[in-house]
């Protein structure tokens, strides 16, 4: 008789040693974008063309900031780690190396500018 | 052991190997045009970097923007964002452990292209 529980049996295991966790987080993200990305296509769509002062009076309003916050944010954690699946699949060694700390970087990059401007705008 | 020629063992059918398919085809779709989004975000977060600059940096990224080389990245993305998001929807389904009969594959697939051209129209018509 085995005493250890079915999630403690799986735990560790798999080749990427972190079980489901990159799929959930996938999922999650996906879930999550479902409900954000149509609102903001709207709001980014009827901004763009738009003049300077108008982009920013949208911007600097709460909803639009926020939400272009949340979907740049969760957007781009979902781009790095579907980046990060295509590169294992297709680079080896080195090179997968430095592709994922390419694409980590540049989300963290767009996440932090977006953050600023959005920062900027609003106050 | 003097041989160190690799044993030639029989590879396992790739990409080549099979007749394309709907299933496949929009599967490969999938992957493509979710990392190819990266284009659109950049210029979409240079163009709201550019307007919390100012106006004279805002001039330039606008420029860019909205000239016909931004319409044809913002258009190619919106497309590429409804087949992402169709296509995302199908793989929550499917991993619901749904629709993964050929049939039933095949119908998804046809709504996740024509339904992402047809979102793209009615989001170009209403935006």
């Amino acid at each position: 008789m085995r005493y250890l529980t079915d999630r403690k049996r799986a735990e560790g295991k798999g080749a990427s040693h972190t079980g489901t966790e990159h799929h959930w987080y996938m999922q999650i993200s996906a879930v999550g974008l479902a409900f954000l990305v149509p609102t903001f296509l709207f709001i980014f769509g009827r901004a763009l063309g738009q003049g300077h002062d108008a982009v920013l009076a949208v911007f600097a309003r709460p909803f639009p900031g926020i939400l272009t916050a949340l979907v740049l944010f969760i957007g781009m954690r979902h781009f790095n780690k579907g980046a990060i699946m295509m590169i294992e699949d297709y680079a080896r060694g080195t090179s997968r190396k430095l592709a994922v700390i390419f694409v980590t970087a540049l989300s963290y990059l767009v996440i932090a500018v977006g953050f600023y401007a959005l920062a900027k705008i609003a106050l | 052991m003097a041989n160190v020629k690799r044993v030639e063992r029989p590879l396992s059918p790739h990409l080549q190997i099979y007749r394309w398919q709907l299933p496949m085809l929009t599967s490969i779709l999938t992957r493509i045009t979710g990392n190819a989004l990266i284009v659109g975000v950049l210029l979409a977060v240079w163009w709201l970097f550019a307007a919390a600059v100012g106006p004279e940096y805002f001039a330039i990224a606008d420029a860019v923007a909205t000239s016909w080389f931004g319409d044809l990245v913002f258009t190619g993305s919106l497309w590429a964002v409804w087949y992402h998001y169709l296509a995302g929807l199908r793989h929550l389904y499917y991993d619901a452990g749904k629709g993964l009969d050929i049939p039933t594959a095949e119908k998804l697939g046809w709504g996740v292209i024509i339904g992402s051209v047809v979102l793209t129209v009615i989001t170009i018509i209403l935006v």
